[in-house]
């Protein structure tokens, strides 16, 4: 009885001792973190298209905080799902079809000679990339478009493109080498490889 | 001798540079075509300064910098600008960009050429800009604008120029060469980016594989006025590197991200000097280089001095390449150089090296074994990177492990790749996870600029909001205080400040006062109908609002009286005349009613209708008489008017189309009242008759306002956007009368406002 | 004309990972004809078996993994991995007991980590350990030097006892130096040696043995395949603390020399503490990955259970070696400080 009653009250002890270190810890090397909404927002494309059915990425990144599925960002795609399942430390989910699937980059393009400046576009524009006044021309400011393809809709007469962002020699990349079959003999060279090698 | 350091690393690959020094230097014979890329340095590309058509002098200016890191192109000969394109260039992605193309006429006639002999006389800016006019970009490989290097702002004090004759890739002996050759002008080069940087030390770098070029520097060295040490180092590759020569030379390390114009250096290739020489003293522009043209399948290998813009199968032709020998064609050095998809390229101003390769000189490279962590690339790498780490990383996309690793300190000198037992494409690796970071980076800059955008937006629309509800509030407010203003103005009269405004008042006023009193003379009506108690209360009530009525009206009259005699508002009289008419027709209806049924009230009717027609005249009489004195005065306002008449003629009009439309649409729903059918039948002629008002109107229109082309172009676009909609709708649809019918509609809506905008534009264009 | 188009550099230095292993293959050929000299054919059986039943394994787990067979067999590394092992077994196991080694060593401690480069222990140590703990019976009974005991066993006979259960002739068997050093009990090392001629000439031929893969790690550092690093660091100090030690008390404990002599401790320090999958990658690195096993040798060899320790020291370097690679980055060129750590 008594070999019993001395483990409990030592174990308790050690219990006590290690909990004041632990709190002393938490207090003395508290990380000053941004809160976890900013984190989140910063992994978010920003394109504020709404395709997550939130009114642009920061009420999205709220929700994900609240507990909304990360999956749900089509132009971030698989990569900003990772990044979030990273940060989050949750599982890394492919992307809910329902929102859309991830395309690559566009931006707007008004055909100009057709538009009849109704101001439409302007107005659905997340983030006043549209220049243009009412009965005059409008154009997009290719630049600062996010390509979310909110213009596209509200336009009357349909003159609005989201065209693919073309590459150019400025924004050029080496291919990377493991996406050639013939560098790199992996399962994708299914044997194929072994009779070059 | 001064000291030689040495940098950590590097490699003896076979040098191969003894096939291109067998023959002399040779001019290449004038090409028939020039293309020369608007970018051809780092930096902005230059903009081009002459057309299709235009002839240009041999050295004449063609394109000129546009930003501060940019660079002068010159018509390398004479002739004629054939074309401005978009021309294959030498990139290794095998993209275009666009050139300017000359022909030559062979005539090679030189713009006039202002040299001059003693620079010390001039401004350093002066000089600087002499530089920058003649076009020069670092000749060694990256193409840096030289005269950026040469003319640095306060903040860099250079204690030490170095000049790069190091040439440490395989094959290339263009620099070679060039030392051999022209080692006075490289003098003449170095003396003047001295007087410009003023450096206390001038180090020249070669490798001891140049034992004929470093004899002729040290030769050319000794003749010259400033001190300059021609320093023979060991033959390593990549010595040539900029920061490894610096480390070479001077025992110092440039620091990370920094350049070394940072620590006091800066870094010329001797080509560059050269060229700086003869732009300086004769004012030749660079307009053409010693470019070395080797490898197996060139059978009479060699430097030639070649235009700028010289396509590369001219070259390839004078050197004798054999086309069914040559698999790879290297621009630069194989470390280095990237392979050409065609020779269809032009030479540019960093060209030094074209290895014309055959199979089994360059052979396919074998398919990547695993890596074994062998550490060989460690041992070799110049920059004391981790080669495989940065690779392992690089391969599965962690890059922000690969920055921590200092994947940007990489100068993809190749060495890693060249020792690799698995034969792995470090480089290319490296290369890709780079671009990935700065296409991630640019990604994160546009994200972040979408965000504060898209938050400013949020502001903005938010403080209009605010703002506009704000406003509401105010005039609300500012109702509420003009009514008790007014209030206390019809208690003590005598308006102030606008006597028009308080005429207004006024009268708002005594409507109000008479209203009350109606309500309450009502009430008490009501009261003493149902024999309520608090008669006395009411009667009181009642005479209370008399008397304020009394007053108020004592105080408009006393208002009218001050308020200036003001000319007559047309408006004011039309509105005026209109509703005395109304008045008019109303009564009479009213009396014919009342004469129909017999009732008593009909002598009342008759005596009042006399008043009103007699008002009615005197409105209208009025009205005429404004309007006659408006007329000559104002005959824009009439025809503003005019057209304001026909706005609302046509917002009329689509009103009563829109109702009618509704009621069809009840109708056609199945609501099949009578009342619907009544108004139907009412709306139609209405419509009709304010379509033919809108039509009258239209044609009394003056010609010269014309139809709205604009209006009408939206028209038609906006209609045919519905056709092209309903259409894709039935397409989705399939066989629906409905749609099928609706899309005939509006094609004829289109037809017609296609028709309509048609003779609008004749109409515009015909005067 | 088709012109390629790939990235720099467009040259390459002679020579493939396959190369890399066919060399130290035949570096390790004079230690195995020593053994064979000394030991008789056991070996020799011993090596072509583990090596055949290397690539065989390799290519079934190849094949399931459904990768080009001649491409990774052509990297001789199951070979290398097969070889280093036998070198290391009883010249006389049993033939499952190599069966079982080798299929450790080369599927579970090899393939199923992802192949040659993914392994984060050395293969061949993985199956030796394996082995030592789940077979001490057979894994100790070692053969005598055939000049001394005298009793010579054929090439049949040695197939017999390997491959038909036939036991090992008590005659041929006789404890290693280092077994019957660990076993001396009150005697001091110099009256251990005097004991019998026997016992030195055992020594003598290990002696010998040692000598020989000393003369291939020779060869494999002029071939610049391994650096000096790391057999340099083991060797110095497994020199400087049996010196230690020996200078206190040269009656009780082993000289340098004979710790340096016997054993794999040469084997071990050129051949299988070099293996770059599993060492540490820098030049400091490797310094204190060498220098940490040649401790760890000492110490288990002085005081632990088991005569020889090189299988245990470099298995527990490898588990440290991400750990050394973590803390001895080079600092790059331009930067004031080594950066230490994975994430910023």
């Amino acid at each position: 009885m008594e070999s019993i009653l001395i483990a409990i009250i030592a174990l308790g002890c050690i219990a006590l001792v290690f909990g004041a270190i632990l709190g002393f810890a938490s207090v003395k090397f508290k990380v000053e973190g941004n809160p976890i909404v900013d984190q989140i927002d910063a992994l978010l494309p920003q394109t504020q298209c709404g395709q997550c059915s939130y009114p642009g990425c920061r009420p999205y990144a709220e929700a994900i905080a609240n507990g909304e599925a990360i999956n749900k960002c089509p132009p971030g795609g698989q990569s900003t799902i990772d990044a979030l399942a990273d940060l989050l430390d949750v599982e890394a989910i492919p992307l809910d079809a329902e929102h859309g699937q991830e395309q690559p980059k566009t931006v707007a393009f008004i055909r100009e000679a057709e538009c009849i400046g109704c101001t439409k576009c302007i107005q659905a524009c997340p983030v006043d990339a549209i220049l243009g006044a009412a009965k005059q021309m409008h154009t997009v400011i290719a630049s600062e478009c996010t390509g979310c393809d909110l213009c596209v809709e509200p336009c009357p007469v349909d003159c609005i493109d989201m065209l693919p962002i073309e590459p150019t020699l400025a924004n050029w990349n080496w291919p990377s080498p493991s996406s050639s079959e013939h560098i790199i003999a992996t399962d994708r060279g299914r044997g194929n490889a072994g009779s070059a090698a | 001798m001064s000291k030689i350091w040495s940098f950590h690393g590097g490699i003896h690959p076979p040098e191969n540079k003894q096939q291109s020094l067998q023959r002399p230097l040779e001019a290449l014979p004038l090409p028939s075509r020039l293309v020369l890329p608007l970018q051809q340095h780092i930096g902005a590309p230059a903009s081009p300064l002459v057309k299709v058509g235009d002839r240009v002098l041999k050295g004449q200016p063609i394109a000129e910098p546009t930003g501060f890191v940019s660079a002068y192109l010159h018509a390398p000969t004479s002739g004629t600008v054939v074309d401005l394109v978009d021309h294959s260039v030498p990139h290794p992605s095998g993209m275009t960009a666009p050139c300017v193309v000359i022909e030559p006429d062979g005539e090679e006639r030189w713009i006039e050429l202002q040299g001059v002999d003693d620079y010390r006389s001039l401004e350093k800016h002066e000089l600087a800009e002499r530089i920058r006019h003649a076009g020069i970009a670092g000749m060694g490989g990256a193409g840096f604008p030289t005269e950026i290097k040469l003319h640095l702002s306060d903040d860099h004090i250079i204690n030490t120029l170095i000049i790069n004759g190091v040439e440490c890739e395989p094959y290339i002996t263009a620099d070679d060469m060039l030392m051999r050759e022209r080692a006075d002008e490289i003098i003449g080069g170095i003396e003047i980016a001295a007087h410009l940087l003023t450096p206390t030390h001038v180090l020249m770098g070669i490798e001891d594989n140049k034992p004929e070029a470093a004899r002729a520097m040290t030769e050319a060295a000794r003749r010259s006025r400033i001190d300059i040490e021609v320093v023979v180092v060991p033959t390593k590759y990549p010595s040539g590197g900029e920061r490894q020569l610096v480390k070479l030379l001077t025992g110092v390390e440039v620091p990370s991200g920094k350049i070394p114009a940072d620590i006091g250096i800066v870094v010329q290739n001797v080509g560059t000097l050269a060229a700086v020489y003869n732009a300086v003293h004769f004012g030749k522009p660079l307009i053409s280089r010693i470019t070395t043209i080797t490898g197996e399948a060139a059978s009479r290998p060699g430097n030639r001095e070649v235009l700028i813009g010289t396509p590369i199968s001219d070259l390839l032709a004078h050197a004798g390449v054999d086309p069914n020998r040559l698999t790879r064609l290297v621009m630069g050095g194989p470390m280095m150089g990237y392979a050409l998809g065609n020779a269809n390229v032009p030479l540019i101003k960093t060209s030094n090296c074209i290895i014309a390769g055959a199979a089994d000189e360059f052979p396919p490279a074998p398919p990547a074994q695993n890596c074994i962590r062998c550490g060989a690339c460690e041992q070799v790498c110049p920059a004391e990177l981790l080669p495989q780490q940065l690779h392992w990383f690089a391969k599965g996309r962690e890059y922000d492990k690969a920055l921590n690793f200092n994947l940007l300190d990489c100068i993809e000198c190749g060495a890693c790749s060249y020792v690799c037992p698995s034969n792995i494409p470090l480089v290319q690796y490296y290369r890709h996870a780079k671009g990935e970071i700065r296409r991630e980076q640019a990604e994160q800059r546009k994200a972040e600029q979408a965000r504060i955008r898209f938050e400013a937006r949020n502001e903005r629309l938010e403080r209009e909001k605010t703002e506009k509800e704000a406003r509401r509030k105010a005039r609300a407010e500012a109702a509420a205080k003009a009514q008790a203003a007014k209030k206390d103005d019809a208690v003590t009269s005598a308006p102030k400040a606008d006597p028009e405004a308080a005429l207004k008042a006024a009268k708002t006023a005594a409507a109000v006062a008479r209203t009350k009193l109606k309500k309450a003379e009502k009430a008490l009506q009501i009261a003493r109908d149902s024999g309520e108690s608090d008669l006395a209360a009411l009667e009181a009530e009642v005479s209370a609002q008399q008397q304020k009525v009394a007053a108020s009206e004592a105080a408009l009259k006393a208002a009218e009286s001050t308020a200036p005699a003001k000319t007559p508002d047309i408006k004011e009289l039309k509105l005026a005349a209109a509703t005395a008419r109304t008045k008019v027709t109303k009564t009479e209806k009213a009396l014919a009613d009342a004469e129909a049924k017999a009732l008593p009230s009909a002598e009342k009717l008759r005596s009042s209708l006399a008043t009103l027609r007699s008002k009615a005249d005197a409105a209208q009489h009025a009205l005429a008489a404004a309007e006659q004195s408006a007329r000559p005065a104002a005959p824009a306002e009439a025809t503003a008017a005019a057209t304001a008449d026909l706005k609302q003629l046509k917002s009329n009009a689509a009103i009563l189309r829109t109702k009618l439309k509704k009621a069809r649409k009840a109708i056609e729903a199945g609501d099949s009242s009578a009342e619907l059918a009544q108004q139907v039948t009412e709306l139609e002629p209405q419509l009709a008759s304010a379509e033919q008002a809108l039509a009258a109107a239209q044609a009394q229109q003056p010609p010269h306002t014309g139809p709205d082309l604009k209006a009408l172009k939206s028209a038609v676009a906006i209609a045919r956007t519905k056709v092209k909609k309903a259409q894709k709708a039935l397409d989705e649809a399939g066989d629906n009368d409905d749609l099928r019918a609706e899309l005939a509609q509006l094609q004829q809506q289109a037809a017609a406002a296609d028709a309509a905008l048609e003779a609008a534009q004749q109409a515009t264009e015909s005067p | 004309m088709a012109l390629m188009r790939l990235s720099s550099p467009h040259v390459h230095r002679p020579g493939k990972t396959g190369d890399v292993m066919k060399q130290v293959i035949a570096a390790a050929l004079p230690g195995l004809a020593t053994l064979v000299w000394y030991f008789g054919w056991g070996p020799l059986i011993n090596a072509v078996f583990a090596v055949t039943l290397a690539l065989l394994f390799e290519a079934v787990i190849l094949k399931l993994r459904r990768r080009p067979l001649g491409f990774y067999l052509g990297d001789f590394s199951a070979a290398l991995t097969g070889l280093l092992l036998a070198l290391a077994l009883p010249p006389y196991l049993p033939w499952w007991t190599t069966t079982v080694g080798v299929f450790v060593a080369i599927v579970i401690a090899k393939q199923l980590y992802g192949g040659l480069g993914q392994n984060p222990f050395n293969p061949a140590m993985i199956g030796y350990a394996l082995l030592l703990i789940s077979f001490p019976v057979e894994m100790t009974r070692w053969a005598g030097p055939q000049e001394v005991t005298g009793a010579q066993l054929s090439f049949v006979d040695a197939l017999a006892v390997i491959f038909a259960g036939q036991g090992l002739p008590d005659a041929v068997t006789m404890a290693t130096p280092l077994e019957t050093f660990k076993h001396k009990g009150a005697l001091t090392a110099d009256e251990l040696w005097a004991q019998s001629a026997q016992l030195l000439a055992g020594l003598h031929a290990w002696q010998a043995v040692n000598l020989a893969f000393l003369l291939g790690g020779i060869y494999l550092l002029l071939r610049r395949i391994i650096t000096w690093h790391i057999p340099g660091a083991l060797l110095f100090t497994l020199f400087m603390v049996s010196g230690f030690f020996y200078g206190a008390d040269p009656s009780n404990h082993g000289s340098p020399l004979f710790h340096l002599s016997t054993g794999a401790i040469m084997l071990g320090a050129f051949f299988i503490a070099t293996d770059p999958v599993t060492a540490a990658t820098s030049n400091k690195g490797k310094l204190v990955f060498g220098a940490s096993i040649g401790l760890l040798i000492y110490i288990i060899r002085t005081w632990g259970n088991y005569p020889d320790a090189v299988a245990f020291s470099v298995l527990l370097m490898n588990l440290a070696a991400p750990f050394l690679d973590y803390y001895t980055r080079p600092r790059t060129y331009g930067h004031k400080q080594p950066q230490k750590g994975i994430k910023r």
